[in-house]
Formats: structure tokens, C-alpha cells, sequence
């Protein structure tokens, strides 16, 4: 069986708890075991990094020096922000030794970097497991078009993210959405940033950017946007109301999460997978794929 | 922008600029004004210098002038700068080092409601080790005076098992704020 540390992170238990649900839900239904952080702690998001450096590394560090208490080899972060920062946690502390003393000084278990960060989309989108999805595949979604949307600190910048996926057009999810039998509209806005750190501060800037991922999807055929970020789901589902105030447009576009497809496909109950925790309702989605 | 003495000041700012360098890692002296860091920002439309002249400003030893930008305030933190940068600096980390410089010296005026974030963020993560979404809410209201701000999210946000009323306290607090306190002084 494949283990992975796994880290929900704050948003997968609250924002984005359907991102948890469902990944959760997925990965039994596939035989992968996500193992979870014991105590872990709140990976300072962009917060700690505009505020300072080394509080920036120390936090995640911290739940990287726990998840070498399981027995894996390989942490996954579905959030796309926590991820960023164990990503520069291995960057940078894996180039500068005086750094990472200091980081583990603070540190009551040391992080040694044995355990190394695992991209989240690439847990269902390598060969082996894409085949095993396929296969388990039990209500086609033929005919659903998906705009797939990776955000950007999944794969910018790629020097540090140093994975799979192009940070211009990435693929991964793309891939997963086809062997759903679904279809991945081509689009130029998978990796445009949607603002969601300043939502709460600048929230003008913020609409602006969801208002052009929405208009750019609809306007390329999409049924829904595929998110793989809690921070963009939220930001593109809940945001939607103050998108028509300002714009008026009304898109009703559902932002479902990625693992909220594969799970619908492989015949799970959508209640299980979290689709009544979506803002914008998607019933019209899920008729398009003949689960009511 | 005025008339400025260049060379003047570099000379008072070059230690500044020296600390960026250092504290961002990046060699911002590598860049030769390509422009395509501002070409690609989605956050240019915000900013009242576009990045790339915010690097040549700070080539320039313009202190005052980039620590009061609304520029760097504006960045998201997208990287998509950084990734196409064909001079390989990380221009993402430098406004992060920019941000804490700006927060060091005072220069808070524009990002009063940015800092008040942050500071409410952390002040939860400090004291139960997670964030805790309304806490950190009602600090950040109280702290910008706006008090009904978002609160058309917060109840359907509660409706939907999404936002919880008690924070989730971990075990290794002591740990936590010993980190907070030995990094950015305990955070406010």
C-alpha cells in the first residue's frame, strides 16, 4: 500500500473541508494511505513570510520534523500555499547548513529532511495510479467540460518547485480530468494568481482577477472550474456574489475541487465527496454526468 | 518623481541595499530592465511602480521612494515574476524582503490593513498553533475599526460546517510561541 504523510493544513478543515473529504474519500477508494501529521501547526501562510524570514521556514519546518515520526518517505500538501512552503523549506534549507542549524535551533525535533515533499496532483496523476483510475472508473463524466485550474504556487516558480508540471501550461490535472472521461478545455488561465491573499485587504484587485479566471473559462466552454488550491476554490466560489455586484455578470460557475471529480467518476456518493459544501450550487454540473 | 540626486543617494542608502541583497538572497545587480517581471504581473494594475522599475530603483538606492510604494503591497506573491525572470532573480523574494524592511522602518501607511492581517493571522497561530478564522476575524475588525467587514462570508461561511467557533489548540503551543519569540519578537 502507498503511504504518504499527509498534511490537510487550516483550510482542508475549514474553507476547503471538501478538499479533505474527498481526497480522503479518494485516496481509500484507490488503496493510498495518508497518514496525518501528528500536532501539526499552522504553516504561516504568506503572513509569516511578509513578516519574517526565518519564521517563514521555522513553522513548516516543524511539521516536516514531525511527519519523520510515520513511516513514509514522502509528504503530501493538497493545499497549493502550505505546499509553496515546505517547498521552500527544502530549497532552502537543503542549500544553506548555517540556515537550517538555526532553523532546527528553534526546533524542539530537528528536521532532517528525510522525508521529502511529494506534488499533490502528481499522488493521482502518475502513470501507475492514472491507470488504476481508469480502471476503477464506474460513472464516466463524458461530456462535462473542466477548465482545469492548478493556481500558481503549485508549480511557480519551477526552480524551487522543481516537479512535473510546466509553470506556464501544466498537465497533470488535465490528464486525471480525461481518464474521467471528462474534457480539459484548452485555456490561458491556469496558472494566473486569483488574488486570494488579498482578499481580505484589497478586495478590488482581488475581484478583478477572479472576475477574469470566471469570464476566460466561461468564454472557453467550461462547465466548471477544477481547483486544486483551497485558497483559489474559495476565492472563485465564494466571491462569485461580489464578482456580479461589481461586474454584473452572474456566472454561477462551480468550483469544484479536483479529487471532488475523481471521486464522482469512481462512483462515490457526492453527500461523502463534500459537493453540498460548494458555494455555487452544482446541481446543473452533476445532471450534465447523470448523477442527480 | 523629482529631481533626485542619484549618486548622493546611493552613497546614504547603500547599506540598505546591500541588507536586500543579503536578506532576499538575490543579486538584484543582475537585472538589465527587460521588463518582462512587469509584463507578466497580474498585480501591476494595483502598483504605482511596476517591479521592474522597483528593482532599479533600489539599484538606485531609493529607499524612501520603494519602502513607500503601494507597489509592494500589491504583490500577491504569485512568483509568476520569478519564474520568468530571465536573470534568474527571485523579484518575489525581494518584495517580501522589501515588505519586512518597510514594517521595520515605519513606512506602514499603505498597508495598514495588510500589516493588521498579518498581525491578527499570527496572533492566533501563536496561541493555539492553528489558525482560527473567526478569532483572527473579529481581531482584524476590531483592529481596523471596519466591523461588519466580511460578515456577509462569515454566517454562510457557519452554515456550511466551514467556519468553526472555538479554535483548535495543538499540543506543542510552548514550542510555538518559544518560535515566534526567538524569530519576530512574539509577533503583536
Amino acid at each position: 500500500m502507498t503511504k504518504y504523510a499527509f498534511y490537510p493544513g487550516c483550510s482542508l478543515e475549514s474553507g476547503g473541508i471538501e478538499y479533505g473529504m474527498s481526497s480522503q474519500a479518494v485516496a481509500e477508494a484507490l488503496g493510498i494511505d495518508f497518514l496525518e501529521v501528528p500536532d501539526w501547526n499552522c504553516c504561516g501562510a504568506s503572513s509569516a513570510h511578509m513578516t519574517d524570514h526565518l519564521l517563514s521556514l521555522a513553522l513548516p519546518a516543524r511539521i516536516m520534523a514531525l511527519a519523520e515520526t510515520l513511516p513514509v518517505t514522502e509528504i503530501i500538501a493538497p493545499c497549493a500555499a502550505c505546499h509553496a512552503r515546505f517547498a521552500a523549506v527544502e530549497y532552502e534549507l537543503g542549500r544553506d547548513e548555517e540556515l537550517k542549524q538555526k532553523v532546527n535551533s528553534l526546533l524542539e525535533r530537528p528536521y532532517t529532511g528525510k522525508v521529502k515533499l511529494r506534488y499533490f496532483i502528481d499522488v493521482f496523476s502518475n502513470p501507475e495510479t492514472l491507470k488504476e483510475i481508469e480502471n476503477k472508473v464506474k460513472k464516466s463524466l463524458k461530456g462535462l467540460k473542466v477548465a482545469c485550474y492548478y493556481g500558481c504556487l503549485f508549480v511557480k516558480p519551477p526552480k524551487i518547485m522543481k516537479y512535473i508540471d510546466d509553470p506556464e501550461n501544466p498537465q497533470s490535472m488535465d490528464n486525471i480530468i480525461r481518464a474521467l472521461g471528462a474534457e480539459p478545455v484548452p485555456w490561458p488561465y491556469k496558472t494566473e494568481c486569483c488574488g486570494a491573499s488579498l482578499g481580505v485587504t484589497s478586495e478590488d484587485q482581488c475581484t478583478k482577477l477572479c472576475n477574469d479566471i470566471l469570464r476566460i473559462a466561461r468564454d472557453s466552454g467550461a462547465d466548471c472550474i477544477a481547483a486544486a488550491c483551497p485558497l483559489c476554490q474559495a476565492n472563485l466560489d465564494m466571491r462569485q456574489v461580489t464578482v456580479e455586484k461589481k461586474y454584473g455578470i452572474s456566472y454561477r460557475m462551480p468550483i469544484p475541487f479536483f479529487t471532488q471529480l475523481i471521486g464522482l467518476a469512481l462512483g462515490l456518493n457526492p453527500v461523502s465527496l463534500g459537493f453540498k459544501k460548494l458555494f455555487v450550487d452544482p446541481a446543473g454540473m452533476l445532471k450534465k454526468v447523470g448523477v442527480a | 518623481m523629482g529631481e533626485v540626486n542619484l549618486s548622493q543617494v546611493l552613497d546614504q542608502n547603500r547599506s540598505f541595499v546591500d541588507r536586500v541583497i543579503a536578506e532576499s538572497g538575490q543579486d538584484i545587480r543582475q537585472c538589465y530592465q527587460c521588463a518582462k517581471c512587469s509584463g507578466g504581473c497580474p498585480g501591476s494594475t494595483a502598483m504605482d511602480y511596476p517591479p521592474n522599475q522597483i528593482i532599479r530603483m533600489l539599484m538606485l538606492g531609493m529607499k524612501d521612494k520603494v519602502l513607500k510604494s503601494q507597489t509592494i503591497w500589491a504583490c500577491m506573491g504569485c512568483n509568476t515574476c520569478t519564474t520568468r525572470c530571465i536573470r534568474n532573480i527571485e523579484v518575489a523574494s525581494v518584495m517580501d524582503t522589501l515588505r519586512q524592511e518597510a514594517v521595520k522602518a515605519g513606512y506602514t501607511d499603505k498597508a495598514a490593513s495588510v500589516i493588521s492581517f498579518n498581525e491578527s493571522f499570527l496572533w492566533t497561530v501563536r496561541n493555539f498553533g492553528r489558525l482560527f478564522e473567526a478569532g483572527m476575524a473579529m481581531m482584524n475588525n476590531t483592529k481596523t475599526g471596519n466591523f461588519m467587514k466580511d460578515m456577509q462570508f462569515g454566517l454562510p461561511l457557519m452554515l456550511k460546517g466551514k467556519a468553526s467557533m472555538f479554535p483548535h489548540r495543538i499540543k506543542g503551543r510552548r514550542e510555538l510561541k518559544n518560535i515566534f519569540e526567538k524569530t519576530c519578537g512574539g509577533g503583536k
